[in-house]
């Protein structure tokens, strides 16, 4: 299996390991710590159903190479879609130019420690799938979501496959090469009632076949819970604006992790010293009943991965253990600069872009609380189950994340559904107001997409049921 | 690059498709980062990017590729025409009528011929002056995360089987600080950035660093406010984020699948009075300009809303078909085919002094940055985090953060008590500093 990159290129743009060992050997030998060649070859396909049949159809191929070089705390990147020798020569020599102005030393790259994982070679990877068999399933979810409620206008189902070929190589000659299979089924429903419209939307997927939408029924469940959202919210009332107690439910909720925490340890962030939780290791930064983990060995998850972008194997990482902070995530560059080492998270969008920490699956440990529990011991507050997107500003360490699914709790009891809202918190603050943590951890179903600095990666989040005792929620009703 | 458009399209009419459009772009561009003083990060990139839409009958596929070579080209015209054999054939597809194309490619000086010609050292120094603005100008900048400069000039060809080809260049450079200030164990950082398409018009590195250095300072000491209905003032580039939702709202596809608060509100109010919201294209030198849209129709100035009434959606064939209207010449292309974007899109300037806006709130916010996605396209509610500063007697008071603003849109629009006479065209979509008479504030 790991032959199989290697062989790729090497059959396809005649790109061996001693040319690759030649090509950081003789451009950027004694002028850098660190250099290496990314080489991508990535096909994917997308299917669009809307208003009853698949119109829209679309594949695209793209393939190309990254050369980079670092000096120090310098960079120097370069990328190329053709991948020609003579054109990765070039790149090399691009990246090298910024090495120049580096001091002596040696390159000291060494390569990765640690075997890849094999968590995701899959029989049929979801690209080479049967075409009739998708855009059947695609027809299904239409006339499934439109079966259950009479009230749904427009369905929109999109299913995207690819598969990505890499090959990482590096000056000792050393290379690693990874196939990524990846899917993903959505299902949007715009429902409609008495002039009142809303939207639905569920989804999921991962590294896993095309047959696994058809297992357990799945793309059912992604049709009626799309047809549900959008039904509920057709009868939300104005959420609630202020400070309240928020239960979030398990699964997707995980987002307030990646918001709230995530992003903020991320090592480049805390090099730089940029980042609200920079020089806090080992300090109190959520309350006892947390620990939070990104782990990206998990078979067949969409933030998995057998190797990061830079060859490392990647782990799983515990990064607040009992509320306590205990590590943060690296690629290579600031582990060397930080004097750890990498932990598996170095990744990038592309070829076109030069790795940096990002997270991979990120989840809270499950806790002992009943679910029911948690929510009978609140008087009055928010319980939020499904959420849009999040951002958050590492520095101030303030982050958001939308609701789009969420209840009032009135007296211990769930009651009415009410509109988004954004809830607005601050990261080394907001995980110290844990107060119930459930025992139902869920990851969520295969959705993420993370974006840093203009490159985005798929990722995935998790968390049990959980109280937090406040956070500030943007709703209108004053 | 037309060449080689037309020997695809040619492949694709022998392999089966009854009418094709394709295109193809080529870009260079180059990066600098430099950080406390010192290089970061340089990038150098060279990239292609080619793109095909077939029809057979009125079934369409797409596909695109980064690979020009002949066998690749061959591929990829094989998938799209196999790719279309599956798709269900929709009566409303196909290419525009050929009479609406563009007969020529406006000239509208989007490319700078000397402005590149500058060497990577220079490049990185334009960053580094921009940083060291930001860091000497207070004591209490204490970080970074650094300066940056960017260029990118690219070449965009576009042809038809219905016999339009067309090709034009483009520039741009982007300059920008990210300073952080520190005080009393406080951290807060923003930043500044101009984006040009001549490197002549860039603002200096200096002003752009100083301007970063004051938006990060004036963050210090930032307070949560207690939650309340108030007026709430929109800078000009968080203005600028209001009226993005409103074309998206007013964007075709949106529309036909019933996906947004716009639907049926053509021709009626959907603001105040003092609301004109345009679409451009046609502005010489400007960022969102372009000669001829993603499907070869020429570009011109649309008027979205006028005076409050929304006057046009923005169409690209298929949405506007699907309307029973034309095309309003907005058509984009992505690989996988073609969607709706704006040109240069602005709200028109009004008669307000931004200073009288501010002077004229006793008790709001000034809103400088939002974060999040809260905003439902669908219904228009609207509910995103704010930081700014809190306006107390008409004076800009105190930073706040940790807050949220909410509303819905409609109402928002049509809230707006104040527009400036601000309008400045900084990147593709333009606002002047907007009043809207009232929204909730969350906080504690």
């Amino acid at each position: 299996m790991l032959a199989r990159p290697e062989r790729f290129f090497e059959d396809r743009f005649g790109l061996t390991g001693v040319a690759m060992e030649r090509l950081l050997g003789g451009a950027l030998r004694g002028r850098v710590d660190h250099a290496d060649v990314y080489l991508e070859y990535r096909v994917s396909e997308e299917l669009v159903l809307e208003e009853g049949a698949v119109k829209k159809a679309s594949r695209h191929v793209s393939q190309g190479a990254g050369v980079r070089a670092q000096s120090g705390e310098r960079t120097g990147y370069a990328h190329t879609d053709d991948l020609a020798l003579p054109n990765l020569e070039e790149a090399a020599r691009q990246a090298r130019a910024i090495a120049d102005q580096a001091s002596e030393s040696a390159v000291v790259a060494v390569a990765p420690r640690g075997r890849p994982h094999d968590l995701y070679t899959l029989a049929e990877p979801p690209i080479s799938a049967d075409l009739n068999r998708k855009v059947s399933l695609l027809g299904q979810v239409d006339k499934t979501a439109r079966d259950l409620d009479p009230r749904v206008r427009q369905v929109i189902a999109t299913l995207g496959s690819e598969d990505v070929v890499v090959l990482i190589a590096g000056p000792a000659g050393w290379t690693v090469g990874d196939i990524r299979p990846l899917t993903r089924l959505n299902v949007s429903v715009i429902v409609e009632d008495g002039g009142r419209r809303e939207i639905g939307s569920f989804g999921g997927g991962g590294r896993v076949p095309f047959d696994f939408f058809l297992e357990q029924d799945r793309w059912k469940r992604f049709a009626s819970e799309a047809v549900r959202q959008a039904v509920v919210k057709l009868g939300a009332v104005d959420a609630p604006a202020g400070t309240l107690t928020v239960v979030l439910g398990p699964g997707w909720p995980g987002i307030l992790l990646h918001e709230a925490v995530g992003h903020g340890l991320e090592g480049d962030f805390n090099r730089k010293q940029t980042s609200a939780f920079s020089g806090r290791l080992g300090q109190k930064v959520a309350s006892e009943l947390v620990t939070v983990i990104d782990d990206g060995t998990i078979a067949n998850r969409r933030g998995s991965l057998n190797v990061d972008d830079e060859g490392t194997p990647t782990a799983r990482n515990v990064l607040i253990e009992n509320g306590v902070l205990r590590a943060y995530m690296q690629d290579r560059l600031n582990s060397r600069l930080m004097n750890t080492g990498p932990t598996g998270n170095g990744r990038r969008e592309s070829y076109a872009h030069p790795p940096m920490p990002r997270m991979t699956n990120t989840f809270m440990l499950a806790g002992q609380d009943e679910p029911a529990d948690i929510i009978r011991s609140v008087k009055r507050g928010l319980y939020a189950v499904n959420f849009g997107g999040g951002q958050v500003d590492i520095t101030s360490g303030r982050f958001v994340f939308s609701a789009s699914e969420a209840y009032l709790i009135e007296d211990g009891r769930v009651t009415e559904p009410v509109k988004g809202a954004t809830l607005i918190g601050n990261g080394p603050e907001a995980l110290t107001r844990v107060s119930r943590v459930g025992h139902d951890l869920a990851l969520d179903e295969g959705v993420g997409t993370c974006g840093k600095d203009g490159q985005s990666v798929p990722v995935g989040v998790g968390l049990p049921t959980i109280r937090i005792d406040e956070m500030t929620v943007g709703g209108t009703q004053v | 690059m037309i060449d080689l458009l037309g020997r695809m399209l040619e492949q694709a009419r022998r392999r089966g498709a009854t009418s094709a459009d394709a295109y193809v772009v080529e870009d260079q561009s180059f990066s600098a980062q430099v950080r406390l003083g010192q290089v970061d990060t340089v990038k150098h990139a060279r990239e292609q990017h080619l793109a095909l839409r077939v029809f057979v009958g009125r079934s369409v596929a797409a596909a695109s590729t980064s690979d020009l070579s002949a066998d690749s080209v061959t591929r990829l015209v094989e998938e799209a025409v196999s790719l279309a054999r599956i798709t269900s054939p929709d009566e409303l597809s196909g290419l525009p009528d050929a009479d609406l194309l563009a007969r020529d490619v406006a000239p509208l000086d989007l490319d700078d011929p000397v402005g590149h010609d500058l060497s990577p050292e220079a490049k990185i120094d334009l960053a580094r002056r921009c940083e060291s603005a930001a860091l000497e100008s207070d004591p209490r900048i204490t970080n970074s995360e650094g300066g940056d400069f960017g260029d990118r000039r690219a070449r965009y060809a576009y042809a038809t089987t219905h016999g339009f080809s067309g090709e034009y260049r483009t520039s741009s450079f982007s300059l920008s600080a990210a300073p952080v200030a520190a005080q009393d164990g406080e951290m807060q950082r923003d930043s500044w950035y101009h984006v040009t398409r001549k490197r002549a018009r860039l603002d200096s590195p200096e002003e752009i660093g100083r301007t970063a250095a004051r938006r990060a300072l004036r963050r210090l000491g930032a307070r949560r406010v207690k939650t309340s209905e108030v007026p709430v003032i929109f800078d000009p580039d968080m203005a600028a984020t209001l009226i993005r939702h409103v074309a998206s709202a007013a964007s075709g596809p949106a529309l036909y699948r019933s996906a947004s608060f716009l639907v049926g509100k053509l021709g009626e109010v959907v603001a105040a009075p003092s609301v004109t919201i345009v679409d451009d294209g046609t502005i010489p030198g400007a960022l969102g300009s372009r000669p001829f849209d993603g499907e070869g129709l020429p570009v011109r100035k649309t008027l979205v809303v006028d005076q409050g009434v929304l006057r046009s959606y923005l169409l690209d064939t298929y949405s506007g078909r699907k309307l029973g209207m034309a095309s309003t010449h907005h058509a984009a292309r992505d690989g996988s085919g073609v969607s709706v974007s704006t040109t240069n899109l602005y709200l028109a300037a009004g008669p307000a002094d931004p200073a009288e806006l501010i002077r004229s709130v006793k008790n709001g916010l000034y809103v400088t940055e939002l974060i999040g996605f809260g905003v439902n396209g669908v219904t228009g509610d609207y509910s995103r985090g704010a930081v700014g500063l809190w306006i107390e007697n008409g004076e800009l008071a105190y930073p706040v953060e940790e807050i949220t603003i909410a509303g819905n849109l409609l109402e928002m629009w049509k809230r707006v008590e104040g527009v400036g006479n601000d309008l400045v065209f900084r990147d593709r979509t333009a606002a002047p500093t907007l009043l809207i008479g009232r929204m909730v504030v969350a906080g504690s």
